[in-house]
């Protein structure tokens, strides 16, 4: 029993940082139907440049700050630099050429940092929290809360604000969306300063437990990807929901299973959701997509 | 009161083909202006150029004594110049009324964090932006339809939809394209309606429209386009009555590749 609920707190911790990628897909998705898959980078990003800022002497939060401004920016600058000049290109461009920018960052983090794997102290220290038999590191409570605060804010940023209404209108339609008035390219550039600080976000959170390199973005990405997938593309709850998913399966898996099977359980979801669920658990369906 | 909107020498060549060459008129406040042609005269093309869709090749968009010439649209917009398709642009996967409520976008536009919070004054804009939604959609006789997902109106109802989401930016000039196309006669009358109470407003008025008598009955001006060339302008009796836009309808020289509308 006690071994179960570890499973399933390590099942949590995990899902919450693939829960933040996946809420992450979910904003440029939104605004664009493109599914960027250089969002596992903002994630090692924040972790690198957290960890840089750190051991060139920064306090831990103002290091964790200036990572997730500057993965903003990066994001921004991705916008600008090989997304808006294809402006009007199928969405499968795009999102190949986001695959290339994901290679992209992950060579050039490769040679402004290096090829080591960094960590940087947990935020409220390293003590296990013991819970029923089963041990909780505080970090894990720090991701976690992190994941449901950023679905929190971003559920109201798009049901409440009328700029989140814009860029759902932008994604719905571009050309109508600019006739009432909504400036488009800002909506663009918002979404990817918005996707890649809650990429950052979830790198500043998790390196503490997970470790980070420069080649950790991909794995993100992926497992992201899935979460995003099962619980419906574009939605704030099905990314939690679906994260989290991935999370504990994937926890369950190497725990019962073999730890060697572990990242194969992503992918089995991917498959299995593509088969028989296409529109995942809360995804919009595709006949009001006209 | 001088001119709202002044189009002058407007010009778009696609590939070699003059699409629009040299269309110059000019629309005041309360005006309803009618652009008229056989297919393919160019009416939907100026339409663009007029509204920041297509940049211009030649010519000036003047509004309010300010060029605006290749303006993009949401900025256009924003100086109270709003339009419809002919081939609809509406949001298809909203409910009737979220797509009028993105009309109010400029107007009930507040800082995020307000929203974000459900402040009063967050709360207070979206019920005015609603409430403002829910008014238009009865003007055009949608109020029934207000929780329906715009994907599934007919296309006369999105036509209506479209009319709406354009009247609450409050603009000074609305451009309709076709309103009337796909509507049954007692639609079209209340279009009419519509369009007239509008002008009656202060609002200057540019119509594309197909449907002969709802352009003879409303229009104060006429400009018949052929070609992609002004040939004609003038009140409705004038226009009728010239022998080069009756050439132009019934193709009297030019055989049988023009339908007559």
């Amino acid at each position: 029993m006690s071994e179960l609920l570890q499973f399933l707190f390590s099942g949590v911790t995990i899902g919450a940082v693939y829960a933040l990628v996946a809420l992450g897909f979910t904003i440029i998705y939104n605004a664009s139907d493109v599914v960027n898959f250089a969002q596992g980078e903002f994630v090692m990003l924040g972790g690198m440049i957290t960890w840089f800022a750190h051991a060139a002497g920064l306090p831990l939060p103002l290091a964790a700050l200036i990572a997730i401004a500057a993965t903003a920016c990066l994001g921004v600058a991705m916008n600008k630099l090989m997304i808006e000049p294809a402006r009007g290109a199928p969405v499968v461009s795009l999102i190949i050429i986001t695959i290339g920018a994901s290679i992209f960052i992950e060579g050039a983090a490769q040679l402004v940092f290096d090829k080591q794997i960094h960590s940087f102290p947990a935020f409220s220290g390293d003590a296990p929290i013991r819970v029923g038999g089963a041990t909780i590191l505080p970090q894990s409570l720090w991701v976690t809360g992190g994941a449901i605060a950023v679905f929190v804010g971003l559920w109201l940023f798009f049901t409440r604000t009328l700029l989140g209404r814009a860029v759902l209108a932008t994604s719905n339609n571009r050309l109508a969306a600019q006739l009432v008035g909504i400036n488009t390219t800002f909506v663009m550039t918002l979404s990817f300063a918005l996707s890649a600080a809650i990429g950052a976000l979830a790198g500043v959170l998790a390196t503490p437990i997970t470790l980070t390199s420069y080649g950790v973005g991909i794995g993100f990405a992926l497992k992201g990807f899935a979460g995003a997938m099962l619980g419906g593309m574009g939605n704030p709850k099905g990314a939690l929901v679906g994260g989290f998913a991935i999370g504990m399966i994937e926890a369950l898996t190497a725990g019962y299973l073999s730890s060697q099977y572990k990242d194969a359980a992503a992918f089995v979801v991917i498959l299995a959701v593509l088969f028989f669920l296409p529109q995942g658990l809360f995804g919009r369906t595709s006949t009001d997509r006209v | 009161m001088s001119d709202l909107l002044s189009i002058e020498g407007l010009g778009i060549t696609f590939g070699g083909l003059k699409a629009v060459h040299d269309v110059s008129f000019r629309v005041r406040p309360g005006e309803i202006v009618s652009v008229i042609g056989p297919n393919g005269a160019g009416k939907t093309t100026l339409f663009n150029m007029i509204s920041g869709v297509y940049r211009p090749g030649a010519g000036r968009v003047v509004l309010e004594g300010d060029d605006v010439t290749g303006m993009e649209p949401h900025l256009l917009a924003r100086r109270g110049m709003s339009r419809t398709f002919q081939n609809l642009q509406i949001f298809p996967s909203m409910t009737a009324l979220e797509n009028a409520v993105t009309g109010y976008h400029l107007q009930e536009r507040g800082p995020v964090l307000a929203d974000l919070l459900g402040l009063p004054g967050a709360r207070a804009r979206a019920r005015r932006a609603e409430e403002g939604a829910r008014a238009l959609l009865a003007r055009v006789g949608l109020e029934r339809a207000a929780e329906r997902a715009a994907g599934n109106l007919s296309y006369g109802s999105l036509k209506r939809l479209e009319i709406a989401r354009a009247l609450a930016l409050e603009p000074k000039v609305l451009l309709l394209d076709e309103p009337a196309a796909g509507c049954n006669a007692v639609e079209t009358e209340e279009i009419d309606h519509l369009i007239a109470e509008v002008a009656a407003s202060g609002v200057a008025i540019l119509l594309v429209e197909h449907d002969m008598k709802m352009v003879m009955r409303i229009s104060n001006h006429i400009v018949v386009l052929d070609h992609g060339e002004k040939i004609a302008e003038g009140d409705p009796a004038t226009v009728s009555r010239n022998p080069a836009v009756i050439a132009a309808y019934l193709g009297v020289e030019e055989g049988q590749d023009h339908a007559h509308g």
